[in-house]
């Protein structure tokens, strides 16, 4: 009961920063629509061009648009030490950490999921194409927030670590991005999705369950340094 | 006995700070660590709250090593380090009710129950903050600041202090009303740790003071 309070208070506090801090919720949904938006410009109007290159262009922007919120993820709470009286709290940490991640992702993804089916009309993508697309937007965002969390957990400590973590965090989002950006492609070519749907679920499932207890320990490290 | 530490050692780098420190701690006791700066007072007293571990030696409470108590040992203390640990976005009484979530007492945020929001405005009153609950932190001095992050010392009830030159920012009020806390907090049998470059009002024989050499 202690715990699910400390949760739902945690999450309502995050919500609350980045509601305050409107930059936030603005800055990664501004990233992924100026990035789709570009391609079609810089490559030329075919359509059929278009068609082919969408899904790999919406999962890269996500992609890209992920690692770009998740520096936010523990920054200020690290500076302002609010992330010291959270590991010293006695309450769990995986727990109190997926509130945060959890937050983060209702915070960015979410818009940009909202948005995704606008880009996708602007490439010409058909509508079972489009609802596939945001099925693995749906299942593929939450991965990338959970394992964003871990280097992001890593790095905090350090000083401009923004190169570091893309290193260590993009390759783990490359299953990711495979599964996601071809289940669009079979889509589009009319053909079944369901494999590549179930195994980005198995992905979400592994992260949100994994994902916590190694954000945590790093969290504890980096806190102690 | 509460808290005993024996033969804790810390190296930084390759500098020794410490070593072959032990110590113990009574209910109602307060322990001034003392020490020039980069004498590793804030690295001990992260040791004794179990955010780093120790070089070597062990941190012993209830004669249990912290390590093996877990979130149970956590419960025991409240931690104010360097950093104030409040949130600037979040108004002044929003920050208590967070600390109040995470420390495990009552509930509420924004506040359910009008107790919840009489105990946390009470606690803003005692600290000097009355009428600042719905500002932000943003908008406050360092003072107020720090007035603000001692607030958390009222609304836990937990037995063990540490804390990290909890004086630094306060004007004179704000330094005499921390030691009135600080003394009724042991004379209710707490007990605390604390660096200070203030010399501290208290007296008497349940002050303890451990000088860092390094």
């Amino acid at each position: 009961m202690q715990e699910t309070n400390a949760f739902t208070t945690l999450l309502k506090r995050d919500f609350m920063v980045a509601f305050r801090h409107r930059n936030e919720i603005f800055n990664p949904l501004l990233f992924f629509s100026l990035v789709t938006l570009l391609f079609p410009l810089g490559i030329g109007p075919s359509p059929t061009l278009l068609q082919t290159i969408a899904p790999g262009i919406l999962w890269v922007a996500a992609l890209l648009a992920a690692l770009l919120a998740a520096d936010n993820l523990f920054r200020t709470d690290y500076e302002d030490g609010t992330l010291e009286q959270l590991v010293l709290s006695p309450q769990p940490l995986p727990l109190m950490v997926t509130a945060k991640v959890l937050a983060h992702w209702l915070v960015s993804a979410v818009p940009l999921l909202l948005l995704a089916p606008v880009l996708a009309v602007s490439f010409g993508l058909d509508a079972h194409a489009i609802g596939v697309a945001e099925l693995t937007l749906l299942l593929g965002t939450p991965v990338l927030s959970f394992v964003g969390a871990i280097g992001v957990a890593l790095t905090v400590s350090l000083k401009r670590s923004g190169m570091l973590l893309a290193l260590l965090v993009l390759p783990l989002y490359v299953p990711v991005l495979i599964f996601g950006s071809n289940a669009i492609d079979t889509a589009a070519a009319g053909l079944p999705v369901s494999g590549q749907l179930y195994l980005l679920a198995a992905l979400l499932v592994l992260a949100v369950t994994l994902a916590p207890v190694a954000i945590a320990a790093a969290l504890r490290m980096s806190v102690s340094q | 006995m509460l808290l005993e530490v024996v033969g804790l050692h810390c190296t930084r780098g390759y500098r020794a700070l410490f070593s072959e420190l032990a110590f113990t701690l009574e209910a109602g006791q307060l322990l001034l660590v003392e020490g020039h700066n980069g004498s590793g007072k804030t690295t001990l007293l992260k040791m004794l709250a179990g955010l780093r571990e120790a070089d070597d030696g062990q941190v012993l409470w209830d004669k249990q090593p912290i390590q093996a108590w877990g979130a149970e040992y956590r419960q025991q203390f409240v931690w104010l380090g360097h950093s104030n640990g409040i949130k600037d976005d979040l108004t002044a009484l929003e920050n208590l009710h967070m600390m109040q979530a995470l420390g495990g007492e009552q509930a509420g945020f924004p506040c359910r129950d009008a107790k919840s929001c009489v105990s946390t405005s009470t606690v803003l009153e005692r600290m000097g903050l009355a009428g600042n609950g719905h500002r932000f932190p943003r908008h406050f001095s360092a003072g107020m600041k720090r007035r603000l992050a001692l607030s958390r010392l009222l609304l836990s009830s937990a037995r063990l202090w540490i804390l990290d030159e909890p004086q630094a920012a306060l004007d004179r009020a704000g330094i005499q009303m921390f030691e009135s806390m600080l003394s009724e907090h042991l004379q209710r049998g707490g007990s605390a740790i604390m660096t200070s470059h203030h010399e501290v009002g208290l007296r008497g024989p349940h002050i303890q003071r451990l000088v860092l050499a390094a």
